[in-house]
């Protein structure tokens, strides 16, 4: 069927202000919108711009708007959007051109809740145990892709530029939540802030975005109980 | 284009940021005083590292009774590279993948564990216990998404020890004078400008080249950049003809599904229903090594057994039971959900061969230094590791968990090679004008008149399914090398629309498809070369192994005129000897 693509475009070397450019193009029920989006740049017009490399929904380069949503190109079939398409890209960061973001900020603020496990014990010669109870209190935020879809569809992100956002302590809670880690006084620190989950108004944005199907309002109040009780 | 170039000076340059490439990086940094800098064409958490699924394999014996034995899982890895392999590699591969797993695991990998709180570990295609008697457990898994926990694992701890990242910077060349490594040149594809990183030690480490196929589990952007680039500098391949084509794939979108699902219990079928795989390995089944189970998918789809006579068998797990799928195969559910509308606790997964692993590359000794010729001498400063290396631990065919495996243990060696190299080395000079190829290839591309990139890509892709997949012979091979050479004087024209300095990806994808022509080049060619049958390669004009003349590695050089020159390195033999290989 014929799928109408509406476009944003802005590349800030060029255009005084974003536009929005229409395409057609050929496309199954079972394509997906980044098909399209290929088809369009291959064949159409070369100087279309996007990020993406897996095209199944693993490593995360291609979260966008469509349709309003933010949502993985390469997770969204035409038979979910229908014959018109309006792409535009994440909100909240610069636009560096079209639907490429600058996603410094993002990475900031998810290096800043020490993203990594801290356990400075001599280690055992073999593995260090840890039961299946333990291991599956955490496992929902390890599939963290690091997509940016929830950080910006989040109305707190919007309004506050310092807020850390829900990807970010996403990835706190899988430490937090990890027996093996010993970090969870200084990580809950830089999270009780105002900058960090307090700035969360349990809009539910981050879940509903989530490609990955992951319970974020729901880990951002785990962390928040963590963060009264002093520890997971 | 933007004429600026900026010039860095590191003790160590990584170029990819995926599990090879971040594993090195986390033993340089380890190393006080050395400077290391990882230039990735991606955001690092976005390599094709995360996509793998199903585990990585090591001996530690947490899930069988028996026990198991790195020797046991050398066995099979020589038995699955058809004897290929260079057996002193395998041994290292096998011996050290029991601390490379240990150490991930303090690294804070979140594996799947066993009830007494141990790895979990699964079984996988021709990991056998007791040198081949029966299926062992010994993929160590998190869940289905082993390769994401060890990519971000990795990431993690380069972040936690201050390693540089160049973030979307595409490389374009090498800097290679006389056995010497100077550099590398990039871009920065945000903003256009060029990069040179002068650096003592350079490590390559960029993925494979899947992309050369229409149907592959691999991302876009795997398009054998390293290799290309090294073989331009007259520099050899190592046994290209040797791809893996996985026997399931998604049926015509080629997403990987996991070994591991056959692992837990899942069985192929055909249309009548048959579990075929029983016919061609009795033992193991539809755990057979790679190449068997996709020759027999072919077969199979031949004689008219394909699903509604179409070119897919099924891949049944419904009598595994909702329950281990949720837990053990979530994501396998999710793009079977996503992509094909199905439940694989309900309905079976239709599955396809998918072009998946390059077994050849760039070739190196054990310490990921990377070869001048067939003779072992060594290009000083220059290493590679990963998928686009060849040490050669997978021979003419690679066993599941054996990749992952891979980039764990060459990662972690050359980057401890690199850090004593570069301690004890001076940096070598630049050439004189050390971003002069670089701009000429890449003014080319902007300036081109003649096809579109996308057109000489199809052509490519469609010439290599036909001729170069699972089944070859010499009147096919004769025309893909034919075609390969005709697009790659077309090449020399491609023409694209985009004019920007940011962000051009119209430009990044030209230069790319260049490189994945180069590979296209060299595996056509080798294939061509090989009149045998071994592992993946499959002759059907020289049906046999014949180990008289050809138990030996391609090495295989570009000269003038794009002639391709031929010389051989023998397989390296220590404990075990050539034999028939029945699974």
């Amino acid at each position: 069927m014929r799928v109408r693509f509406d476009i944003k475009r802005y590349d800030p070397e060029k255009d005084e202000a974003p536009y929005f450019q229409n395409y057609e193009v050929e496309l199954g029920e079972t394509d997906r919108v980044l098909d399209g989006l290929n088809e369009i740049r291959w064949r159409q017009d070369g100087t279309l711009t996007f990020r993406r490399s897996c095209e199944h929904g693993i490593c995360g380069s291609d979260a966008m708007r469509i349709n309003g949503r933010n949502r993985l190109a390469c997770k969204t079939l035409i038979r979910e959007v229908g014959r018109r398409v309006r792409i535009e890209p994440l909100l909240g960061f610069p636009v560096v051109r079209d639907l490429v973001v600058d996603q410094q900020r993002f990475f900031q603020d998810y290096r800043s809740v020490l993203p990594f496990l801290v356990n400075d014990d001599p280690p055992p010669p073999r593995e260090r145990l840890q039961s299946p109870e333990a291991r599956r209190r955490f496992d929902d935020t390890t599939k963290c892709i690091l997509c940016a879809a929830c950080t910006t569809a989040c109305p707190s992100a919007w309004g506050n530029d310092s807020f850390l956002g829900p990807a970010a302590i996403v990835q706190a809670h899988r430490f937090i939540f990890d027996t093996r880690d010993h970090a969870t006084v200084e990580r809950l620190a830089r999270l009780a802030g105002r900058c960090g989950v307090w700035a969360c108004r349990t809009a539910y944005n981050c879940t509903m975005a989530c490609p990955r199907e992951i319970q974020v309002t729901r880990a951002i109040a785990e962390v928040k109980r963590a963060a009264l009780l002093g520890g997971p | 284009m933007s004429t600026r170039v900026e010039l860095h000076r590191l003790d160590a340059v990584v170029v990819g940021g995926g599990g090879a490439g971040l594993a090195a990086a986390v033993y340089l940094a380890r190393q006080p005083g050395i400077r290391t800098g990882v230039i990735s064409k991606l955001y690092p958490t976005r390599s094709h590292t995360g996509t793998a699924q199903g585990g990585v394999g090591a001996a530690l014996g947490n899930c069988d009774p028996e026990g198991d034995s790195w020797e046991w899982h050398m066995f099979d890895t020589v038995k699955g590279s058809d004897y290929l392999a260079d057996q002193d590699a395998v041994e290292i591969l096998c011996r050290e993948a029991i601390e490379v797993v240990y150490e991930l695991e303090h690294m804070g990998l979140p594996f799947s564990r066993t009830v007494d709180g141990r790895i979990a570990q699964r079984r996988f295609g021709g990991h056998a216990l007791n040198f081949g008697e029966k299926p062992s457990r010994r993929a160590c898994y998190a869940a289905d998404r082993t390769g994401h926990m060890i990519l971000q694992t990795l990431y993690q701890q380069c972040i936690r020890q201050n390693v540089e990242f160049y973030d979307e910077y595409q490389v374009v060349d090498l800097l290679v004078e006389e056995n010497c490594c100077k550099g590398v040149v990039a871009i920065e594809i945000a903003t256009g400008v060029l990069h040179v990183f002068q650096a003592k030690a350079v490590l390559f480490a960029t993925g494979g080249w899947g992309r050369m196929f229409e149907i592959t589990s691999n991302a876009v952007t795997l398009t054998g950049d390293a290799p290309a680039l090294v073989w331009r500098r007259g520099l050899p391949l190592e046994d290209m003809e040797f791809f893996q084509i996985h026997p399931t794939g998604i049926y015509k979108l080629g997403i990987l599904i996991t070994e591991g699902v056959r692992g837990e219990g899942g069985v192929l079928r055909n249309s009548e229903g048959e579990r075929f795989m029983e016919v061609y390995a009795p033992t193991m089944k539809d755990l057979a090594s790679r190449d068997v189970v996709s020759r027999a998918i072919y077969l199979e789809v031949k004689q008219g057994r394909g699903i509604g006579g179409k070119a897919y068998v099924n891949l049944d797990a419904t009598h595994l039971g909702r329950e281990l799928i949720e837990e053990k195969l979530p994501d396998v559910a999710d793009f079977c959900r996503t992509y094909i509308g199905i439940d694989p606790a309900i309905d079976p997964m239709p599955v396809q061969p998918t072009a998946h692993y390059a077994m050849g590359g760039l070739p190196t000794d054990p310490d990921g230094r990377l070869l001048a010729d067939a003779d072992g001498s060594i290009v000083d400063g220059l290493y590679a590791a990963g998928e686009c290396a060849c040490v050669s631990v997978h021979g003419a065919n690679r066993l599941g968990t054996n990749s992952l495996l891979d980039l764990l243990v060459f990662g972690r060696r050359a980057g401890l090679h690199m850090g004593v190299f570069a301690a004890g080395s001076d940096y070598a000079a630049l050439p004189d004008d050390p971003t002069g190829p670089a701009i000429e290839a890449l003014e080319r591309i902007r300036n081109g008149k003649g096809d579109r990139a996308v057109v000489i890509r199809d052509e490519m892709q469609a010439a290599m399914t036909e001729h170069v997949s699972v089944f070859r012979e010499e009147p096919g091979l004769a025309e893909a090398v034919a075609k390969i050479e005709e697009l790659r004087q077309r090449f020399r024209g491609v023409k694209i629309d985009d004019t920007s300095e940011k962000f051009n990806l119209d430009l990044v994808e030209a230069f790319e498809l260049g490189c994945l022509l180069d590979c296209a080049y060299a595996t056509a060619t080798a294939a061509r070369n090989r009149t045998e049958s071994r592992g993946a390669h499959y002759r059907e004009d020289f049906q046999g192994r014949n180990d008289q003349e050809w138990l030996k590695h391609t090495f295989q050089k570009l000269r003038e005129g794009d002639k391709v020159e031929f010389s051989y390195r023998q397989a390296t033999i220590t404990r075990f000897e050539p034999k028939e290989r029945v699974y």
